[in-house]
């Protein structure tokens, strides 16, 4: 898969409360939760945002609760996918049980400045800034979860190899 | 000959039906028992009712809780709560928790014997390492995680490297786990534990209470990590024997077992710690806290609403009144901790000392209901998260501390430990 958008730079630490403030976690409709994407770091973020944009983060981003409301968000604000320094643990195991793409690039976060087009090819495992031209890796996937995405997430996985057919 | 293994590692190979792991590897396990709330299972229960799914593969090992938005704040909350419950109802469920029997998860599983040492517990939670403190291997996952394994009764995993963090020595008065813990998560920081295991060792963690072991456990996930993890010993004994009812597994690190990292803390130097906006990371000792005024205080939550933490904010509110402009909320984690308390005569004295007293949820540490934010306003909170915004408005601050602070920081009206009580 390609994925090519306009970035969207944040810092280190971003938390789920700021990717989905919990006041709001009453609620499993998905346009609902993206409706508060980022909300308290920048409340117009959504109106500034295309479909196709990709977020970029420093380190540790995700962490904090659990909540798949968080990647759900995300995704459903038509944001493509993730490309950070490093990923909190639930928030990096959620994407993929959910399908939303995220990509651990130290160098390609550092080589993306606010406002570059980047396009991700998660086959090659690269990420060209087109507005630098400069090409960076991206850190490699475990065959498990390359399964996990190409079944379509955990529960098609589960679906497909754990389910009795009835 | 089977490597050397840490007790992370043990429990994780068991459950995986092998003689041995070693960490990066990705296994597949067996789970004593799964964990939802009001917030992660309804989406977990729709996931599971679109795979197609009738019946969940044990009703005995899947647990419900509703205790984030109840007694429901909202009709939002409301109808998910109604959603789960007739959920549980269908399925037949043994472990689901109304209100007035329910808890707040994490202190009500361990408090009930559902959770014990040697388990592989997954939960729909960020706090569900806090069964590692029975020397158990809880990690927190999401909603889809959690729907997986209603179905197959098995989850995934990466088996974690373990860091070893070793306390010597004795603590000062008024420090208990809390300190400890945020003095680790500011020494190695919010993702210094990343992805993996940390196993809380040596004298001062022998020397820790039940209640104040769960409250390091229940942080790990602050420093990243993905379980903390304490060795079972007399103490856990104490604990599990009078509720079990099922039987339970100590297991032990090997002695030549591998760790990542080994670091070793000085407990005899830490004080009460602070932790400032808007990282856990972000702490302070007592000493240094300056003059911050405070709001609001609120002692309860996942990792400081037991009956240990209540009994410390007794101490120090015995005959002493709250500061004129500063709430003080109450929040005791189960209904059990909560009659317990009254018994005790602590409620007698957190009324004297004007304070509120909830029935348990994880209401306000989450800026969910229950004693939420203005802009500007300042709480000192015995919660897990500082996070901006986590308690109500992007502008609040939130500081964490342990409950002798916090009940110190409410007779004050600023933050200050009970020593300026001269306690």
């Amino acid at each position: 898969m390609v994925y090519q958008g306009k970035t969207w730079k944040f810092g280190a630490n971003v938390d789920t409360d700021a990717v989905i403030p919990a006041r709001y976690l009453n609620t499993t409709d998905p346009a609902e939760m993206a409706s508060h994407l980022m909300e308290d770091i920048d409340p117009k973020f959504l109106e500034k945002i295309k479909p196709g944009d990709v977020l970029v983060a420093e380190e540790n981003f995700g962490c904090g609760s659990s909540r798949e409301h968080a990647p759900i968000a995300i995704k459903h604000a038509g944001l493509s996918c993730v490309v950070a320094k490093s990923f909190a643990r639930i928030f990096y195991r959620n994407s993929f049980n959910m399908g939303l793409p995220i990509f651990a690039s130290a160098e390609a976060v550092e080589g993306i400045n606010q406002g570059d087009e980047v396009k991700v090819d998660s086959e090659a495992g690269t990420i060209e800034n087109l507005s630098t031209g400069k090409i960076f890796k991206v850190q490699s996937i475990p065959p498990f979860m390359q399964q996990l995405i190409e079944a379509g997430g955990l529960m098609n996985y589960v679906k497909k190899f754990k389910m009795k057919t009835e | 000959m089977i490597r050397s293994m840490t007790i992370s590692e043990k429990i994780l190979a068991e459950h995986a039906g092998l003689r041995e792991v070693e960490p990066g590897q990705l296994i597949n396990a067996r789970v004593d028992l799964i964990l939802g709330n009001d917030i992660t299972a309804p989406m977990a229960i729709e996931e599971f009712r679109r795979a197609g799914a009738n019946k969940v593969f044990d009703p005995e090992k899947v647990v419900l809780i509703p205790d984030h938005f109840v007694p429901n704040k909202d009709i939002k909350s409301a109808q998910q709560c109604q959603f789960m419950r007739q959920f549980s109802r269908e399925q037949n469920l043994t472990h689901y928790y109304e209100v007035g029997e329910m808890g707040i998860e994490h202190a009500l599983l361990p408090e009930l014997g559902l959770v014990l040492p040697g388990d592989l517990v997954i939960g729909a939670d960020s706090h569900t390492c806090t069964y590692g403190a029975l020397g158990a291997f809880s990690t927190g996952v999401g909603s889809t995680d959690f729907a997986a394994a209603m179905i197959t009764g098995e989850a995934w995993f990466r088996v974690p490297e373990t860091i070893k963090i070793i306390y010597q020595g004795k603590r000062r008065p008024w420090v208990d786990g809390k300190d400890l813990i945020l003095y680790t998560i500011g020494k190695i920081g919010v993702d210094g534990a990343l992805y993996k295991a940390i196993e809380f060792a040596g004298e001062a963690i022998s020397n820790l209470s039940m209640d104040s072991r769960f409250t390091m456990a229940n942080m790990a996930v602050e420093a990243g990590g993905k379980n903390g993890i304490i060795t079972p010993d007399k103490v856990t004994k104490e604990y599990v024997q009078s509720r079990a009812k099922r039987p339970y597994k100590f297991q032990y690190s090997d002695g030549e077992a591998k760790y990542g990292q080994t670091l070793d803390i000085d407990v005899t130097r830490i004080e009460p710690q602070v932790a400032f906006p808007h990282l856990p990371s972000n702490v302070r000792p007592i000493s240094a806290a300056g003059n911050v005024p405070i709001d609001q205080v609120v002692i309860g939550s996942c990792t400081n609403g037991r009956l240990e933490d209540l009994r410390t904010a007794g101490r120090i509110l015995k005959g002493r009144k709250r500061a004129p402009y500063t709430r003080l909320i109450i929040i005791p984690a189960t209904q059990e901790i909560y009659r317990q308390a009254m018994k005790e005569g602590l409620f007698e004295i957190f009324l004297d000392a004007l304070a509120v007293i909830s029935t348990p949820t994880c209401g306000p540490c989450l800026g969910g209901y229950m004693g939420i934010l203005s802009k500007g306003e300042r709480a000192v909170a015995t919660t897990n998260r500082n996070f901006v915004g986590r308690m109500g408005h992007p502008e609040s601050e939130i500081y964490l501390a342990n409950p002798a602070v916090a009940a110190a920081s409410a007779i004050l009206g600023r933050i200050g430990g009970p020593e300026e009580l001269g306690l």
